[in-house]
Formats: structure tokens, sequence, C-alpha cells
């Protein structure tokens, strides 16, 4: 069994694959560096992370997929899931293979497998959009934490930056404990040191919030009680598409 | 001061509840630097209530006064129901507010009507019109129509909202005016006509021109009540068929009867919402919009109804056998499209798959594709098992027929774990 140790960053896949065609010996495991082998490694390989083998994979990738199937690509690189990496290899050896782009061969596994994955990092993405909820605090600034199964954030950021482009926002990705600020220039990636209350749990106190937040979220708690229509009640329907894993974070759903 | 305000937006939500549109798709503006809101083709979805449908929008009244007398409005003139208005300044406070929070997607904005349809109109412009150039809003806007306001309101209208929507709510005239006999279809019509010329002049106009206002680019949409009236399905699919083909309709909404005045004698008495209806008449609209279906394909003089224990796409199978089995490899996208258990989706990713080669039935399960109804209707490669001449219709229906899911058996009580045969 060949095991190809890496940095476990996108340059790094990208380089494995360089350095792969180049000693014609493909591996069937790939590990992060420092993660211990697997009992029957026959050959392992480490590699090392270069931009200039990076790009000029990537160029001949790019050259292949269209815009929706790099968008793919990128989505089952954040899913994070332990064999994503191995999957975009195996993928991204097979586009190399090809004369044609298999993008579109549905009949291919291989495909199939990747679209279900970037499926599920997207359809995540897009609950973030949904049921993000922004509070206001003290400072002004539009507060909400979020908790996504997959690390979605950077694919959301856009559609903040396009929407709120008139004040001051924070996502926070309680998590992975980081997440994006705007102070109505730009956006900018921040982590946090030391562990700030209200914040990480998402839950703020009311001396951290604005004068009139509470009141707005009462509205909105009574606006949806009101606009439920008693003679079609169905609890089901609302948590299938609405899962319960967002509700902590969901304003209507507190106090 | 806020607490009267927290008093009408429940009474106003409550009002303005049984609408049933709530999409705030078909438009896309990117936002811009320095100013709120932007708009996304397909639209969000920001919450779900208790009952299970959507909110992406604040679907809301500015005042559930009215001087009609509708039978099947809950806002009726002789309902003795608590009534609110919002000022102009709070509602569009509101609608900042719960949109900076990430609450909505938009406002949809209707209206009971004051003194006259003009009149309330032009209070509802105000609105839109404050958040566009006021607070500088780009998000969505639905405005809803006055039945019976002016054409040049209607114009105006236009260059500020996202879509705009007349309600029919009873398919025939005679119908109509037995329950809202304040009502008819000229008023209705006429300015559902005027926002469809608004629309296609705009069309024409983006070609000859460098710079066009946009004119409702949402398109306009409308909704009927299903069950309060004796209306066979295919009356209400012929309006909409035509509402489709000529009045640059969006989308027709089909709400099913709600008693809310069950003290109208003209009303039918119903135990419950007739949903099961509609939802198949949202199947039979769906067929018609992204099917390539015509209206007498899916209901006809024989079958003036939709068939409720099976969905529509089925029904007209199971009636036309002699269209399959349709071989997958081969067939072209609008044969696809008829096969019972091929969505939109799945056609297209056959279409192009197929074009690395030959399909199995493992590979179009994998692509997604509902087996237990394509299978009597389909080849592929292997040879077929069990098509629809093999099997006859009937059999398929039987198979295929969804049956209520049976009443839990009380604790206490034995039962015998039997098959049973009569259901096969």
């Amino acid at each position: 069994m060949n095991v190809s140790l890496y940095d476990k960053t996108f340059d790094g896949l990208l380089t494995a694959i360089f350095d792969a065609y180049s000693l014609k010996c493909f591996p069937d495991v790939l590990l992060g560096e420092g993660e211990p082998l697997p009992l029957f490694a026959q050959h392992s390989f480490t590699v090392v992370t270069s931009s200039k083998k990076a790009d000029r994979v990537w160029k001949a990738l790019e050259k292949k997929w269209s815009d929706p199937g790099c968008r793919m690509v990128r989505a089952v690189w954040l899913s994070g899931i332990e064999n994503a990496d191995m999957l975009l290899f195996r993928y991204m050896c097979k586009t190399l293979d090809r004369q044609e782009s298999i993008e579109t061969d549905f009949a291919d596994p291989l495909v199939t497998d990747l679209i279900k994955l970037a499926g599920s990092v997207s359809r995540e993405a897009e609950y973030v959009r949904q049921f993000v909820r922004f509070r206001k605090t003290r400072d002004g600034y539009y507060y909400a934490p979020v908790a996504p199964k997959y690390n979605v954030l950077p694919l959301t950021v856009a559609y903040f930056r396009s929407r709120f482009g008139d004040q001051l926002w924070v996502v926070f990705d309680t998590l992975r404990r980081y997440g994006y600020h705007y102070d109505l220039k730009e956006v900018a990636m921040f982590t946090f040191e030391e562990e700030i209350p209200g914040v990480f749990s998402g839950i703020l106190q009311p001396e951290q919030m604005d004068n009139e937040e509470e009141m707005y979220q009462d509205f909105w708690r009574s606006y949806l009680k009101s606009l439920t229509i008693k003679a079609r009640l169905n609890p089901k329907l609302q948590r299938q598409h609405m899962p319960v894993r967002f509700w902590k974070h969901l304003t209507e759903k507190q106090g | 001061m806020n607490e009267k305000v927290l008093e009408k937006l429940k009474i106003l939500a409550e009002s303005a509840k049984y609408d049933v549109s709530c999409a705030s798709s078909g438009t896309t503006r990117k936002g811009k630097d320095g100013a709120l809101g932007s708009t996304s083709g397909w639209g969000i979805c920001h919450s779900f209530t208790e009952d299970g449908r959507c909110v992406s929008l604040l679907k809301i009244m500015l005042s559930n006064y009215c001087i009609y007398d509708c039978a099947y409005c809950v806002n009726r003139r002789s309902n003795d129901i608590r009534r609110a208005t919002l000022s102009v300044a709070e509602l569009v406070n509101l609608t900042i507010e719960f949109y900076r929070r990430n609450y909505i997607e938009g406002l949809f904005l209707s209206s009971g009507v004051l003194n006259n349809p003009d009149y309330t109109m032009e209070r509802m412009m105000q609105v839109v019109k404050d958040l566009r150039e006021v607070h500088r809003y780009n998000g969505y806007i639905h405005l809803k129509v006055i039945p019976g306001a002016s054409q040049h309101l209607i114009d105006e209208a236009g260059l500020y909202a996202d879509r705009m929507s007349v309600n029919i709510e009873i398919p025939t005239e005679t119908n109509l005016k037995f329950l809202a006999p304040e009502k008819d279809h000229t008023s209705i019509f006429n300015p559902m006509k005027a926002i469809g010329q608004g629309i296609v002049r705009y069309r024409e106009e983006k070609h000859k021109y460098r710079y066009v206002p946009r004119f409702v680019p949402a398109g306009q949409s409308t909704q009927m009540i299903v069950g309060a009236t004796p209306e066979s399905d295919r009356q209400i699919l012929n309006l909409s068929s035509d509402l489709y083909n000529k009045s640059a309709m969006r989308r027709v909404y089909y709400s099913g009867y709600i008693p809310v005045n069950e003290y109208d004698k003209r009303l039918p008495a119903l135990k419950q919402a007739p949903l099961v209806r509609e939802n198949r008449l949202y199947q039979a609209d769906w067929l018609m919009r992204f099917y390539q279906f015509n209206v007498n394909e899916i209901v006809d003089e024989k079958y003036p109804d939709l068939d409720l224990t099976i969905d529509p796409k089925l029904s007209w199978a199971l009636r036309h056998p002699e269209c399959f089995p349709v071989d997958i490899n081969t067939a072209d996208y609008a044969m696809l499209l008829r096969v019972p258990g091929i969505g939109v989706r799945s056609a297209k990713l056959i279409v192009m798959a197929r074009r690395h080669g030959s399909l199995t039935a493992a590979a179009i399960k994998k692509i997604g594709v509902v087996m237990k109804k394509a299978q009597y209707f389909i080849t592929c490669r292997e040879l077929p098992v069990f098509t629809v001449h093999e099997v006859s219709p009937d059999y398929i229906r039987t198979v295929l027929t969804v049956y209520p899911v049976k009443q839990k058996v009380p604790d206490g009580q034995l039962s015998l774990p039997f098959v049973d045969d009569s259901v096969l």
C-alpha cells in the first residue's frame, strides 16, 4: 500500500498529484503529516508543498472544468470530512487522465459521490444563509453566531457582503472558533485569542445588547406566532425544513 | 408606543396569514456598496412556522379595515375582529429592522380596502417609495394590488416593486359575485392586464435603449381559493393555463379553503381544508410550467377532476400506455420528462450522462430516478421486466396508490402481524 503524507492544505493536495504523476506512483491513502502510518504501508512518501507545482496542476484542471464544477470541488474540500481529500485526489486524477471532462458522466460512482458531498455542503451553506440571525450589540455591531456541520462560512461571506453593505456585522463560527467581520469597507477573517462570554456561547447577555434589540426579538417571535394557521399545524414539516440543530441560535426558538 | 406597534403587528399578521404566496424568487439584484439589501434568483426562506409554511417575506397588511364584505375573507366588514392600521413610518421601520437581522427576505404588503381602491393603493405606494428612496432599500418587495386600482398607480408601483399580484380568489365570475357581491372579474383582470402589458413593454424597450427602468422584474402572481365553490379542477387549471399563456403570469397559487367564517351559509361546511386536492393542483400546475404538458392532457371532459389517489403525471401515463416503455438511452428530453419518477433534474442529468456511455438501471437510480414508479415505463439496456404492457395499468395504480397512514393501535390491544392481501 502506498501512502502519501501531506500538510492537509489544498495546495498540498495539488502538489501530491503533481508528485504522483512525476514519480508514477499513486497513493492508496492520503495522510496528514505526523499521523500514524497504517499497518501495511509498503511505501510512504512525504509531499513538500510547492505553490508552483500546485498552480500547474490547478491550471490543467481548470481548463477541463466548468465554473460550477470548480465550485463543486471547492465545496467538497471545505466539507473537511475524512475521505474528502482522497475522493478529490481520485476525481482530479481521473479528470487529468481523460481526454474529455468527466464532469457530466453521472453514471460514474466517483462523480456521483462527489456531487452528493458537494450538494450536502452547499445545502449547509444555504442553511446558514437562511437561519443566521443577527443581534445588535451595544456598540452598534450586528452579531450572528453559527455552528454549521461543515466549514461553510467562506461560502456565505459573499452573501453577507452584498446584502448588508451599510451595517457593521460579525459572523462567528462557534465550533471552529473563527469568523468574519465587516467594517463598512472590507470583510476580514478573525479569530479570538481568549474566550469572550456571550460571543463563544452565541447567547448575548442583556447588557451586551442594544437597547432595542430585545424588543425586536420579541416582535419577531410574536409575528411568527400570529402567522401560524392553527388549522394546518404540521410540526414535522417544520423540522424537516428547519433542522433542529439550528434552533439553538434561532431567535424565534429562544425565550 | 412600542406596545402599540406590537399589538398592531400581531393583529395585522393574523389578518395576512391566509395569503399563500411567500416566494421571493424571480429577480436578481446585487447589493450596492453602502446600501442595504440584495435579492438572489431563487429567493431564501428564512424561517418556518409550526404549520410548516415558509416565511420568506414579512407578510403583513397595512390595514385590516375593509369596506368589502367577501364571504371567504377573515377581514370582511361584518366580522367582529380587532382592527388596526400601521403608519407608514412604523411599517418601514419594522421592515428595515427585521431585514437587518436576517429575519426576512423582504416585504409582502397587502391591505384591506380603505375608502376606495385608489386611496388604499396610494398609501401602500408610500411605504414602498419610502423604503426604496429614503432608506435605499434594495431587498425584495411584493406588492398586492387592490382590485379596481387605476392604471396610473399600477404603472408607478411597478417601478418600485419586484413582484405584484392581484388575487382572483374565485375562478368563475358567477361564483365570485355570489360570495363577494362588491367584486367582479373586470376589477381583477384589468389591473392584471395592466401589469402584464407593463412587463411586455419593458421587455421590448430593453432591446431598444441602453437604460430602461425595471418594471416588476419578478413578474406577477395570483391566488385562487379551492373548495369554497363547486368549480371542477378542469375549470381551475384551464384558467391557470390561460393566465400563464396570456398575462405574463409567473405563478398561480392554490389555497385550500379554510373555513374562516363558518356562520356564512353560502360556504360549504368542511371539517378539514382540502389539502390533498390543493397538492394535486400544484402538481398539475408544475406539469404545465416545467414538464411541457398541455392543460388538456391533464384534465379533459372525461376526467374533469384530478385523481386524488395518484399524482397527475402517473395518472396521464396510465391513461396512455401506448407511449411507453421509453428507452432511457435514446428518448428525447421531452419524452423523458413524461416518465413518472423522472423529474426535471433527473431528465437533464440523463441527457448529459448518456453522452459518455449507455446507462444501466443502477446508474439511473443513482442519478435520482424514482425506480418504484419509473420501472414500469422505461427500458435501459437490460430487458424490460415489468412494463405497463406486461402488467396492466390497473395493477400499477393499485401498487402505487398512497394509502393514508393508519391510526396507531392503542396500547393494550393485540394485533396480528398479517399483511393485508387485499391491498396488494
